[in-house]
């Protein structure tokens, strides 16, 4: 059981602002049935410009529900630059903190309030911006990197938490672990890039770099990496991936060792599987 | 506020006549079984009747009875007792649709050299049977296919499995937590060669499991130390808990007849009565083949924690197939195997009654339910009375 605070279980039982409103001047959509959790935000201005009325729909677990109730009682009576302002973070303190796992219902009430702001201000929807990093659950990097940096994020778990990604195949750990890195300004492991290597270095350095940074991290995922050759720039590689369900596994495999070869040994090498 | 108690695939209450077999072992009958002197031979001599209580309840005999701590550990010990006797298979079969002690173990064993087949099962969670017989190999190692499933109550036709593994020397292992107590079961004429059972879930307590096998089956212990169960399974006994399980052994027995006659037909009013009552709803699992105390119905277009948690406020207690109360981000593994689509696998509770569950609270559920349901389709955006918004 979860062990959410009174106010959550307040907001749960007892929703404010349940409804839709028909001549909106705002409205933002998040979510989808898919994903388990999904908020629909209506708002209306008064004369003033400011938010006379908000009300919410939402499909999801306690505390998305309870998370949609409380950013409704935020926003009300708010102009629209101080709404634009109200973060995840505000959301989850006004219910007086949501279970760690939970965080992503607060995230979900931050996103469905910009949309309608968006909505309103006749921008034109947003694409997803960004490259999409987490297959299962379409979270892409700059999202990622957000949540990131406003909550002060530092592992795959939290993000998971904040924002779902990695909660599903896990093929996309490697990826969200390197834009936690940069955001943190951690710089990569230092390695040392020679000018020109010759091709017996580049194989040595090459399979060196297969054994001792690559090979471990695939066989934790039950994977694992074979060299087959060096021909020129091209690195010619056997793998195995192990998340079989998942038809990107293969390709984020190529990408992570490609990135891993690059960064370590030469930015002139390709993967290619045989 | 008296819990009404309808998540009995979870766990069980311990019988009160189980309770009372039990008290005199944690107090005054220490006496560890092992020993030399009368007092702790006498606790020995009782847990030997409990092995024959349990054996009966299977038509097994007592020597093919092993006592361990857990329906989990009965499952890891028969898997790998099945493949450390043939070390040179490294083939495994069992179903998508099994309980996470065998379904994580399995993955695990695919990550470390096994080649592991999944069986798919249909709409209706039931095994794709010829699947199934087409993977079996000279490299299968065991092939563990659970007998009733936990999540929807269907019951998968091991018996005949078992009969066809066997023609190509396969060993044979099922996961039977769900499936002892509530339908009958005799080893004797059975082709299982083991077969794992739980005590929480027919009224023993937790902490004590069985593992059934069969004489002549290859085994090799899990657990290595002492003596104790014929040197299959070390550790000083938990009397208390064989003790209990012995008793809850006979109860299951003089019971089976009223899990399959009253649970049945309360089970079957629920079902019927929500169904009716509930627009958009349906069962999820095979209606024919199913445990008699067992129905997983899907609400569309809500979400299962939300159900649970209403439901809480009046005391009912139940289960979800839901992302938000599984601890992962996605729904049930099973109801996602049987193709249950997302609008309605969120929104699965599964209801699991017991002998002790009576007409009143039944009724108590079937008023509440169809309010609950309501009011959170009032706030999903993918409501509209019936239709996807």
């Amino acid at each position: 059981m979860w062990d959410y605070t009174e106010k959550t279980k307040d907001h749960f039982l007892n929703p404010r602002n349940v409804g839709f409103i028909d001549d909106f001047d705002g409205i933002g959509e998040v979510g989808s049935l898919a994903c388990g959790d999904a908020l629909k935000l209506t708002f209306k201005l008064d004369d003033n410009k400011r938010i006379a009325d908000a009300k919410f729909q939402t499909f999801g677990c306690a505390s998305a529900i309870a998370s949609s109730s409380a950013l409704t009682e935020i926003i009300k009576g708010m102009s629209l630059e101080e709404a634009a302002k109200v973060t995840n973070e505000d959301i989850a303190d006004y219910l007086g903190g949501l279970p760690k796992e939970k965080m992503h219902c607060s995230v979900m009430g931050r996103d469905a309030m910009e949309k309608a702001i968006a909505y309103y201000r006749g921008e034109a929807e947003k694409k997803i911006e960004g490259e999409i990093v987490c297959e299962c659950f379409g979270v892409s990097d700059v999202q990622i990197e957000r949540a990131v940096r406003e909550n002060g994020l530092t592992s795959i778990e939290d993000v998971t938490d904040y924002v779902k990604a990695g909660g599903g195949c896990g093929n996309c750990h490697d990826k969200i672990q390197f834009i936690i890195d940069r955001v943190l300004g951690n710089t990569p492991r230092a390695a040392k890039k020679p000018e020109a290597l010759t091709n017996i270095q580049k194989i040595k350095m090459i399979d060196a770099t297969l054994e001792r940074e690559i090979k471990p991290a695939l066989n934790q995922d039950g994977g694992d990496i074979e060299l087959v050759d060096v021909d020129g720039n091209r690195v010619l590689v056997k793998l195995r991936g192990t998340c079989a369900s998942c038809s990107k596994s293969q390709i984020t495999l190529k990408h992570y060792v490609e990135n891993k070869l690059k960064e370590l040994v030469s930015q002139d090498l390709v993967v290619e599987e045989v | 506020m008296k819990p009404i108690y309808m998540d009995n695939n979870a766990t069980t209450r311990v019988a009160p006549e189980v309770v009372e077999e039990m008290l005199p072992y944690f107090s005054d009958l220490y006496g560890n079984p092992s020993s030399m002197h009368a007092f702790g031979g006498n606790v020995g001599a009782k847990l030997k009747a409990a092995r024959e209580h349990v054996a009966t309840l299977l038509g097994a005999q007592p020597d093919e009875i092993l006592f361990t701590s857990c329906g989990t550990e009965s499952d890891s010990t028969a898997i790998h007792a099945a493949i450390r006797s043939h070390p040179e298979k490294k083939h495994i079969i069992t179903t998508r649709v099994e309980h996470p002690a065998v379904k994580n173990l399995a993955e695990h064993l695919a990550k470390n050299g096994y080649r592991v087949t999944f069986v798919p099962v249909d709409r209706q969670g039931r095994l794709d049977l010829d699947y199934l017989y087409q993977k079996l190999s000279d490299d299968t190692a065991i092939v563990s296919v659970m007998w009733a499933n936990n999540e929807t109550g269907t019951i998968f036709p091991v018996e005949e499995i078992a009969r066809t593994v066997r023609e190509r020397g396969i060993v044979f292992h099922t996961d039977a937590v769900q499936a002892v107590g509530k339908i009958p079961i005799n080893m004797a004429e059975s082709a299982i060669d083991m077969l794992s059972l739980s005590g929480h879930k027919l009224h023993a307590p937790k902490g004590i499991g069985v593992l059934y096998i069969r004489k002549g089956t290859k085994f090799a212990p899990f657990l290595m130390g002492g003596h104790q169960e014929r040197g299959r399974r070390a550790g000083t006994e938990n009397t208390a808990s064989i003790i209990g399980m012995g008793r809850a052994a006979q109860l299951a027995m003089a019971c089976m007849q009223d899990e399959n006659t009253r649970v049945r037909t309360l089970r079957d009013k629920l079902e019927t009565e929500l169904l009716k009552r509930v627009p958009c709803s349906m069962i999820n699992g095979d209606p024919e083949n199913r445990l008699p105390n067992t129905t997983s119905i899907a609400f569309e277009f809500i979400e299962g924690e939300g159900i649970l948690l209403l439901m809480d406020q009046y005391g009912i207690c139940a289960s979800s197939g839901s992302a938000c109360t599984s601890g992962s981000l996605e729904p049930s593994h099973v109801l996602r195997a049987m193709g249950v689509p997302f609008t309605a696998a969120h929104g699965s509770i599964r209801y699991s009654l017991s002998i002790y569950n009576t007409e009143e609270e039944v009724d108590f559920v079937i008023d509440k339910m169809p309010p609950i349901i309501q009011r959170l389709r009032q706030m999903s955006p993918f409501w509209k009375e019936g239709r996807i918004a």
